[in-house]
């Protein structure tokens, strides 16, 4: 059963960066939503400064809003999601397989390239460092979360609009504390506080999202 | 609970509560409305812009009890497969998004003369926001399927994943406000409420409960009855396209 859940999410991982996936799109759209910001606001160093971490933050949300549609569509269409039904992982455990490999293929390279945007928006080291951890801990509970939108989406056809709609009021705990960590370092709060509550929603979804996913894609096998 | 699944009794039981909800809602609205606009004496700091509160308290009081209905109705759609239960849960929703908006129209006309401004990003009107956007995706799921059974389901899910949500939007958001906002805002929900202004409150709070078991028992009733109808459609049809080619299981 280990075995069936790793080549699940290697699979999923290659599918992402094979020729068609969406891994380079995601980048492309996180880079250029942040590179919207400076002219939303002016490219003044103090205010970008001042925001960065939430631009950081909201752009990462948006990218794996983006990618979230594709986390369970492809399988549905072209039956896998149905030859996985009758391998030994129950649906929930294919979700929260399916989950991690988004978080691997599309926001983990996301939270990487992030210090390189962060200077881009004259963000200090201190803060860059904690964007970077936060990031690190908060963004699995998008995809968590995102996938069990996602699944109820795949039974609707054109779910795609249904999915923001469904999730980005979920998202918002997350953006909370991941911009309550940044804050922190310039003085508001309390930065470790920040992190444990960004863990421990990454936490509880890593249970509530697959289980919700599990329950929505039987409902869209049916 | 199951003596409700069947719903020919359930309408002959919602026939005999309406004649007695109605005039309860009609009459606790009358009462509660004088006694709230005309008899109850304005704030010494707020004036008469108190009187919003006597509109505003019930309706945000019903936002959440309506969504508590709504996941309770999800709850027993996926765990018993109760028959009502979806029925309840649709016909529940739209209501709750209803006094949602109101709670926060009336907020906002309240915190303009208080405040000083139509919005403040408090954090008991941005949760309040929140559960408005998840009434919206409740609603948006039902109206996604075209295969009721599914969209039953499918809505159940969202709500319960919805209901253990509620607690930790409501906690990120206070924390988020106490770290952006000065505490001088919360002034108006500091002292507790004058013994005065409480009947009106109460009496309001009853008569908004009665109108929503009003409506609700309507609703219900009207969606049993739109089930019943697609049925016969369904059943009057199905001869007439009957061709072998197009049978479908």
């Amino acid at each position: 059963m280990l075995a069936a859940f790793f080549s699940l999410i290697l699979r999923d991982m290659r599918l992402g960066y094979a020729q068609g996936g969406a891994a380079g799109l995601v980048i492309a759209f996180y880079a250029i939503t942040i590179s919207l910001f400076p002219f939303g606001v002016g490219p003044d160093a103090e205010i970008l400064a001042r925001i960065a971490g939430g631009v950081l933050w909201i752009a990462a949300l948006l990218a794996a809003l983006l990618s979230l549609d594709r986390m369970f569509q492809a399988d549905f269409e072209d039956g896998s999601l149905d030859s996985l039904t009758l391998g030994p992982l129950p649906l929930s455990l294919v979700a929260l397989a399916k989950a991690l490999a988004h978080w691997l293929s599309m926001l983990l390279p996301l939270v990487i390239l992030s210090p390189l945007f962060g200077l881009m928006l004259h963000l200090d080291g201190a803060s860059m460092r904690v964007v970077l951890i936060a990031l690190l801990v908060g963004t699995p509970a998008l995809s968590l979360i995102g996938a069990a939108a996602a699944a109820l989406a795949v039974a609707v056809r054109r779910g795609g609009a249904l999915i923001a709609l469904l999730v980005l009021p979920l998202y918002i705990p997350t953006l909370i504390f991941g911009v309550g960590a940044v804050e922190a370092v310039s003085g508001l709060g309390s930065v470790s506080a920040n992190m444990s509550f960004l863990g421990s929603l990454s936490l509880i979804f890593a249970v509530l999202g697959p289980l919700a996913a599990g329950g929505a894609l039987r409902l869209a096998l049916e | 609970m199951h003596w409700f699944a069947n719903p020919a009794r359930f309408i002959r039981l919602a026939d005999k509560i309406l004649p007695l909800t109605l005039p309860l809602t009609v009459g606790l609205l009358a009462v509660g409305l004088y006694l709230a606009l005309v008899a109850s004496p304005a704030d010494y700091q707020q004036g008469d812009t108190v009187r919003i509160m006597y509109i505003h308290v019930p309706s945000a009081y019903m936002a959440l009890f309506c969504y508590m209905i709504v996941a309770a109705a999800g709850f027993s759609t996926l765990v018993w497969r109760h028959p009502l239960a979806d029925v309840a849960g649709k016909a529940a929703a739209p209501i709750g998004l209803a006094f949602t908006g109101l709670a926060l129209v009336t907020g906002s006309l309240w915190g303009k003369p208080m405040w000083g401004a139509w919005w403040v990003w408090d954090a008991r009107l941005t949760s309040v926001l929140v559960l408005f956007f998840l009434y919206l995706g409740y609603m948006a799921i039902w109206g996604a399927f075209e295969d009721r059974s599914k969209a039953a389901r499918a809505a159940a899910i969202l709500a319960l994943v919805g209901v253990i949500n509620i607690p930790i939007i409501k906690f990120s958001v206070d924390w988020w406000t106490t770290l952006h906002q000065p505490a001088s805002l919360f002034r108006a929900d500091g002292p507790s409420i004058d013994p005065s202004m409480r009947p009106p409150l109460y009496v309001m709070l009853a008569a908004f409960q009665f109108y929503f078991f009003t409506v609700f028992l309507w609703r219900i009733k009207g969606e049993l009855a739109a089930i019943r109808l697609n049925a016969l459609r369904y059943a009057g049809e199905a001869p007439r396209s009957a061709s072998p080619k197009e049978e479908q299981p």
